[in-house]
């Protein structure tokens, strides 16, 4: 009977009214960031205000202004720029996704003191509005050294992302059936065995969004990288794009061609990613 | 293996620290802000510096964003440039924050070279800081397709662009823009003798003026940077209000004139406001003297300004360049040479930092129509409320007792949970999770705790003009008191928590149940098209969300937004959404729904796959619905992992600064912000009351505190 069910709903006669919603729903979505593109590809700052997001003129113009930038010396800034974001970004997943599974893990499995102090702690991170850290953060970086250092940088944006990462695994974690640990346990895995090959391979989908999330926290933060950084060709994507932004005018065109050459990233990585967002627990393998 | 690897990697960094070397004298680091041709003139000067001379140019562009923030924070830690370029504005705050040194002038170009009304600018406390190196004002811009002649009044301009769809474009909602009038009817806001002087019959005539021009459809209510490059550019508008930097947004086909302001009747020319670019000193800057001075003077010398002027398409206030042809021959300069000599400079005393808001909310009110003598009395009220004395110096003393005394309770309770809880008993078998706790312990300590603890000390102290003074809990005393103003003033504290509250609960519901009901509609392996969906949505997380909330400001606008473009196909009249508090909050809430309905569907397509499907399809063949479903197997087994991003995107939204700044600005009349905006604003354009600001950060993280010790009991109940 749930046979005969299954595939009567995956027909696209079986399915239209999903594919409705999800067209009304994808169409807003894209609607603002159409008027992006729209912006993006007209020339000049001179794009008009009316509801429709289709381009009338279209050039690449604003797209060379980010790409072709060059400092004094002649140098090409904008791979210097790709290259520091991207180091930076994968750093950060790297250090915040390990850090995290790690200290999700001891929380989700062992029981000792300061535990539940401990959660808590990550929680109240995130609740320090940024405006009294900016200063002494600096005066941190500076005084160890990490000011200037692409380090510094991934160090300030793991942390940031950490919380989110511990919470989010630890209740991924949670889910995961205890028995299968005891099994192994009798079957002598270690602690760090079950860690690496039963917790961590099983938890792809919560490791897969708590990548995507360090990436971009790392991705499009610039206050901090125009801050630290001390040379242009250490800058990151985002305060190259931030230059854009004046204060009297703002270059639309060209910052929303940056802000569409930065966002091509992320959506590639997504798009490299949400296939683990759905291969997770398989059924069959873990029923209590 | 890679943990080590990288913990490796961020030891060599801390090991390796920057090597003192010993500073260059010959060697000059200068920062600023200019980008395009501006840029270009700065860098092919400092390239013939290079050909004459020893002295080496470091050029720094620090985005306008971070400037001032990094100004502050690099040059007392002495990381900060030998010289920086800025506008004058700002010159009276950081000579008293000790940020400047006066900058030499070399002997060939003394200040007497440049135009009188710059240098004054640069000048505070009888000092001249800096050296002027260009002015902006705004002007007239003339569409010459559509308008012949150059109007000399306001009323000839009026009739001149009647047949247009909108006679006159500028921005008639900002301070900056609206001060031409201002001044045009002899207003100011301080007056000789440096005391406020907002609430005169002058001011309240220019802003009824305004008012008239909006009322009578002359002027476009709502209108930013980009609606009028807009209305000039496709032909609506013959006349624009703008600055140099509007060259650069005219379409190349437009053919367009500058010219000076006109006059209004009843009163004077429309004089602007007059910025000054300069050329500042930093305190501890490295360099010698000489070297300065030879940058100096091949910035604001005679053959830099003409290079500025030429390729930068700066207005520069050499008096030795003004008669070059360079300049006199080209009408667009000369017109900016000639309004800037009408221009008046903007204020540079500390306290103008606290005008603009106040000028803003009191501008806007009359455009919607208030009293504009009303709307003044309100704005110098709310200046007084910004330039108030700080709370008395208190005696640390009994504070130092104070915090001995929680320190002894701490320990207190610190030893007797360890002895309740047989910590010492339990700690061998816990001792592994520590070690899987410790590297994210370690750093989250460095870098969230230290930092944390060393602000949250600033809410002790009142912070004025770069000194601090300790004043106890009497930051708190007076956030809390709500004192000066009731507590439905929108710049109490009390009513912007529970617009806070609002705003949360609003855009959290609006993110979970949005993304909640994506996931599930996309979680089926059935489902067709699925992957094109999933990328599709996450879009508007992936766009950086600084452009997007400007998008979403823009489709907001009563006239030409789509919005009410959209709700006019279903008749409904356009609705002013920023000029109501109710429409205003929406637009807030819509735009950060937008933003944050893709995380949730991400997080909970991840949550989803925690729970078996057999379990579903055992239920279904059990003859449970699909609400049935839903409510009894999905959602409870979806809950631990949900719970944790509810909770945190609770923490996120409350503090979530970026889209009411962007968006509403706090209008109508700051009612929109929310706590933490009002804290960045006492921080950073309220007359840097850092140590207020920093209460007030405070007294948000002991909310949100209390909110994450109820959500633990709440979660640790059923657990």
């Amino acid at each position: 009977m749930s046979r005969k069910n299954v595939d009567r709903r995956a027909t696209w006669a079986g399915q239209w009214w999903r594919h409705l919603i999800l067209i009304v729903v994808t169409f807003a979505a894209l609607y603002p960031v159409l008027w992006v593109v729209k912006m993006a590809l007209t020339p000049s700052d001179a794009f008009d205000l009316s509801a429709n997001p289709i381009p009338t003129q279209v050039s690449l113009g604003n797209f060379s202004d980010l790409l072709d930038s060059t400092d004094m010396q002649g140098r090409k800034l904008f791979w210097y720029w790709v290259r520091n974001s991207v180091i930076v970004s994968l750093a950060t997943t790297a250090v915040g996704i390990t850090l995290s599974c790690s200290a999700a893990y001891a929380f989700s499995r062992f029981s000792f003191p300061g535990r539940s102090a401990g959660m808590g702690a990550l929680l109240v991170t995130q609740m320090f509005p940024g405006v009294v850290m900016a200063i002494p953060l600096y005066i941190l970086m500076d005084a160890t050294g990490l000011l200037n250092s692409l380090t510094g940088l991934t160090l300030c944006y793991a942390t940031t992302a950490i919380p989110f990462c511990v919470w989010m695994l630890k209740g991924y974690f949670d889910t995961i059936p205890k028995e299968l640990e005891e099994a192994a346990i009798m079957d002598g895995a270690s602690r760090w065995m079950i860690f690496t090959r039963i917790i961590l391979p099983l938890s792809r989908p919560a490791i897969a969004v708590t990548a995507l999330f360090s990436f971009m926290t790392a991705w499009n933060e610039f206050i901090l990288a125009a801050t630290f950084m001390a040379d242009e060709t250490s800058y990151t994507l985002p305060v190259a794009l931030q230059r854009y932004v004046g204060d009297y005018s703002t270059q639309w065109g060209a910052f929303a061609a940056g802000a569409i050459l930065v966002s091509m990233p992320v959506m590639a990585l997504f798009f490299a990613l949400q296939k683990n967002l759905v291969e997770g627990l398989t059924a069959g393998g873990v029923k209590g | 293996m890679l943990l080590t690897a990288l913990l490796a990697l961020l030891v060599v960094g801390i090991a390796a620290p920057a090597v003192a070397e010993e500073p260059d004298p010959n060697r000059v680091l200068l920062w600023h802000a200019y980008r395009g041709e501006e840029r270009a003139a700065l860098e092919q000067i400092i390239r013939q510096l290079h050909t004459e001379s020893d002295v080496r140019v470091d050029l720094l562009a620090v985005p306008y964003e971070a400037f001032r923030q990094r100004l502050t924070a690099a040059i007392p830690r002495g990381n900060g440039p030998d010289l920086f370029i800025a506008p004058h504005e700002a010159v009276g705050e950081w000579s008293r924050g000790h940020l400047l040194e006066p900058l030499p002038y070399p002997n060939d170009l003394s200040p007497s070279a440049f135009l009188e009304s710059t240098t004054d600018a640069l000048t505070f406390d009888g000092q001249l800081w800096a050296m002027p190196l260009s002015f902006k004002s705004l002007a007239l811009f003339i569409n010459r397709d559509l308008v012949s002649g150059t109007p000399a009044t306001l009323d000839e301009l009026l009739a001149m662009g009647a047949g247009a769809d909108v006679p006159l474009a500028y921005e008639a909602g900002n301070f900056y823009h609206h001060a031409a009038l201002m001044h045009a009817f002899g207003a100011r806001l301080f007056d000789a003798d440096g005391a406020i002087a907002i609430d005169t019959d002058a001011m309240a005539r220019s802003l009824a003026l305004a008012g008239k021009l909006v009322a009578d459809g002359a002027v476009p209510p709502e209108s930013d940077g980009a609606l009028v490059s807009n209305l000039f550019n496709s032909g609506a508008t013959p006349f624009v209000i703008n600055g140099p930097w509007f060259l650069g947004e005219i379409r190349e086909d437009v053919r367009f004139a500058v010219a000076p302001l006109p006059s209004v009747t009843g009163g004077g020319p429309l004089r602007p406001f007059l910025t000054v670019e300069a050329l500042y000193l930093a305190a501890q800057r490295r360099s010698s003297n000489e070297a300065v001075q030879s940058v100096a003077r091949a910035i604001g010398g005679l053959q830099g300004s003409l290079v500025r002027a030429k390729q930068g398409r700066q207005t520069v206030p050499l008096r030795a360049a003004a008669a070059d042809p360079v300049i006199a021959d080209d009408p667009v300069l000369a017109a900016f040479v000639a309004q800037g000599a009408q221009a008046i400079a903007t204020p540079n005393r500390p306290e103008m930092g606290a005008m603009w808001e106040p000028m803003n909310r009191a501008l806007r009110r009359v455009l919607r129509g208030a009293d504009p003598r009303v709307a003044t009395a309100e704005a110098e009220q709310e200046v007084g409320f910004y330039l108030r004395p700080p709370p008395e110096r208190a005696a640390p003393g009994p504070y130092l007792v104070l915090l001995g005394v929680v320190l002894l309770l701490g320990v207190g309770w610190s030893l007797r949970t360890l002895q309740t809880h047989r910590v010492m008993a339990r700690l061998p078998a816990a001792l592994p999770a520590y070690a899987y706790l410790l590297p994210a312990a370690l750093g989250m300590t460095l870098v969230v705790f230290v930092p944390f603890l060393a602000g949250a000390a600033v809410s002790l102290f009142a912070h004025v003009g770069g000194e601090f003074t300790f004043v106890g809990l009497r930051n708190f005393g007076r956030i809390l008191s709500s004192s000066e103003y009731g507590i439905t003033h929108p710049l109490s504290f009390w009513f912007t928590l529970v617009v806070t509250v609002a705003w949360t609960l609003a855009n959290v519901v609006l993110h979970v149940s949005i993304g909640l009901g994506l996931a599930l509609l996309l979680r089926d392996p059935w489902m067709k098209l699925k992957g094109l969906y999933r990328v599709l949505l996450i879009v508007p997380w992936a766009v950086p969300n600084y452009i997007t909330a400007l998008i979403w400001k823009g489709m907001f606008n009563r006239q030409f937004g789509a919005v009410n473009a959209f709700l006019d196909l279903f008749g409904v009249e356009p609705v002013s959404w920023f000029s109501n508090f109710f429409t205003s909050f929406a637009a807030n809430v819509a735009t950060n729904t937008w933003l944050g309905f893709p995380f949730m569907m991400v997080v909970t397509l991840g949550a989803l796959q925690a729970i078996p499907r057999d379990l579903l399809e055992a239920a279904e063949v059990d003859g449970a619905n699909a609400w049935q479903r839903f409510r009894h197997v999905t959602l409870p087994l979806l809950k631990p992992a949900l719970l944790p991003a509810v909770i945190l995107g609770s923490v996120w939204t409350f503090n979530m600064f970026n889209i009411i700044y962007l968006v509403s600005a706090g209008e109508p009349d700051g009612s929109t912000e929310i706590l933490i905006s009002e804290a960045y604003k006492w921080a950073f354009t309220r007359q840097a009351q850092y140590g207020y600001a920093s209460a007030y950060a405070l007294l948000i993280f002991g909310i949100l505190w209390m909110w994450g010790l109820l959500t633990q009991k709440l979660t640790g109940a059923q657990a």
